[in-house]
């Protein structure tokens, strides 16, 4: 069977949640074999979890280098291990890391890309990768016809989980990095994690627009977020009046989210705003606009002060709940 | 410092986009075209840095013959030059292949900075600019918010999904911005009139030695399958609060099975 490369995101010795994704978007499609850039010996510890999340090859590309090179090890690693394994597809996550190793390897291995699929088919022995358009427009399903299919996938847009797999293959990798081509990563500022889950995966987000007003007044989001037990987003007029911050940004120039459920508090539902929510099952909205845009797209829709309908709201879901 | 900026001519996002079902490319003629707001803001960064520096600013697109309205735009802005390599052969052409375009134009500009948008709304795709700088033998900081360069270093804050890092490059480089790191200037009276005798050279495939049997559709590197447009929605239900209209949210996700 062929090999469908997955490149492995890793921290402090754990596989990121979008790995374990991505090995069982690969078993879709052949014998799910991992790429991983390391410091030496940090390929091993992380053996025995990609092998639970269905890896059967994992292939190292390790080095004692003190330099931080920006992802161009990735890069070296997929091609090193794509010229090993032959592979039928590469698969990364439709991340800016992902996008930007996915364009390096593409001219690498003068192959074609596929970008933030939602889903991957082996549809009558052929690679193909859905693609959500336009912000949900329209549904475009493509394959790859130069070279090794090369797929970002879009986080959580698929959720079985790949056979664990007994004894993986592991292969050390030679991939030589070009410093003249590496920038050098100085200092990592990760942002805290928060207690709530996280925006892109979220089954409910509720967001605030322009209209929340103010940062403080964002805690009237939260709250309504805390109680159904979601995400909290933020529309990009939210985000840059310096309401909330940018990593919640939701929209055409943000997170796409898809989830069962989106609030959306004081936001206008301008097409940039929608273009990244309105793919979600069902939309509730609250705004004092009788003729804002997100009513167009809303199953269920207030009109009326979100100062006032959502603590109403808040403490009407409690009581159902209680 | 000499900085090539990549612009592009996109459907306005405020309007209604149209992709056409006859070959599923984007149908350019459905909506008003504009500048894409992030290469405005791309031009604006580099504009802030050879004001600094000293250096010209060549914006560089690849589009139909309307393109030059937004190199145009970008000229009334500051900009010094424009390239404009338009050619039918190149209609409908796939990430890959945008990218051997401009990499060939970029190859004759010849600039010590490649400023490009992080991504464009139509396309989406994110790796036009890593695809160019992989052609070009350049290092790329992509995703950029804020960008300082001191003799032939560069010195970047480079934003993902779960932070920021500082990332150093030397120079020649490519670069992509987000839309946080500037806000473009609204070009004045003088500017637009200095536009229109600013040089914009206009270059065919074959100009960049480029054979176009391996550009356009027929020859990308993706294929289509099949696509449809979204299923039309179903109206909802819109109540003015009278008192009561929490409750009846609430009635309406318990309904749904939401809470």
């Amino acid at each position: 069977m062929s090999e469908v490369l997955v490149l492995v995101d890793h921290v402090d010795g754990v596989i990121g949640k979008g790995t374990t994704e991505l090995l069982a978007a690969a078993a879709r499609l052949g014998s799910p074999a991992a790429v991983v850039v390391a410091q030496t010996g940090g390929a091993e510890a992380l053996s025995g979890q990609l092998a639970a999340a269905g890896a059967a090859t994992i292939y190292t590309a390790e080095s004692d280098s003190g330099t931080s090179y920006l992802l161009t090890p990735e890069v070296a690693a997929l091609a090193a291990a794509a010229a090993a394994a032959s592979p039928r597809a590469i698969l990364l996550p439709a991340t800016f890391d992902g996008r930007e190793i996915a364009g390096r390897l593409a001219v690498r291995l003068n192959a074609g890309v596929l970008a933030d699929a939602v889903d991957i088919e082996d549809a009558d022995g052929e690679v193909v990768a859905t693609q959500s358009v336009f912000g949900g427009e329209y549904t475009a399903k493509y394959r790859v016809s130069t070279g090794i299919p090369i797929i970002s996938v879009r986080g959580s847009a698929m959720t079985e989980s790949a056979p664990a797999v007994d004894q993986p293959r592991i292969v050390a990798l030679d991939a030589q990095v070009d410093p003249a081509v590496s920038p050098t990563v100085v200092s990592q500022h990760p942002d805290p994690i928060g207690d709530r889950p996280e925006l892109k995966a979220a089954t409910v987000v509720v967001s605030g627009g322009r209209g929340v007003g103010s940062a403080e007044n964002f805690t009237l989001v939260e709250q309504l977020a805390d109680e159904l037990g979601g995400a909290v987003g933020a529309s990009r007029a939210a985000v840059d009046s310096g309401y909330y911050p940018h990593q919640f940004q939701v929209g055409q120039t943000g997170t796409t989210v898809s989830p069962q459920l989106y609030v959306a508090l004081g936001i206008s539902g301008a097409i940039q705003h929608r273009a990244g929510m309105q793919t979600a099952k069902t939309i509730v909205a609250i705004n004092k606009d009788p003729d804002a845009p997100i009513f167009e797209i809303a199953d269920f829709g207030v009109v009326g002060d979100l100062f006032s309908v959502t603590p109403a709201l808040e403490e009407a879901v409690r009581a159902r709940k209680g | 410092m000499d900085i090539a900026v990549l612009v592009k001519q996109v459907p306005d996002t405020y309007g209604e986009r149209r992709m056409d079902m006859s070959d599923w490319t984007l149908d350019r003629d459905a909506s008003d075209a504009v500048i894409d707001e992030i290469d405005a803001k791309a031009v604006e960064v580099a504009l802030q840095l050879t004001e600094k520096h000293g250096g010209e600013v060549t914006v560089v697109t690849m589009g139909p013959a309307r393109a030059t309205e937004t190199l145009r735009k970008a000229l009334s802005m500051g900009a010094h030059k424009a390239v404009h390599v338009l050619d039918d052969a190149i209609a409908g052409s796939c990430a890959l292949q945008t990218s051997a375009v401009l990499a060939a134009a970029l190859r004759q500009v010849g600039a010590d900075l490649v400023v490009a948008g992080n991504e464009a709304t139509d396309g989406r795709t994110g790796s036009v600019p890593a695809m160019i700088a992989e052609r070009l033998g350049l290092p790329a900081v992509t995703s950029v918010r804020s960008l300082e360069v001191d003799g032939s270093t560069l010195t970047a804050e480079r934003v993902v999904e779960s932070g920021y890092s500082e990332v150093t490059s030397t120079l020649p480089a490519l670069v992509s911005i987000n839309e946080k790191i500037a806000e473009p200037r609204y070009p004045n009276f003088k500017g637009i009139m200095a536009a229109k005798s600013k040089p914009v050279t206009t270059l065919s495939a074959a100009d960049l030695g480029l054979d176009p049997s391996t550009l356009g559709l027929a020859a990308a590197s993706t294929q289509i399958v099949s696509g449809a447009p979204r299923p039309p929605k179903d109206a909802g239900t819109t109540v003015t609060d009278d008192g009561t209209g929490a409750q009846q949210l609430a009635d309406f996700l318990a309904g749904e099975h939401l809470l």
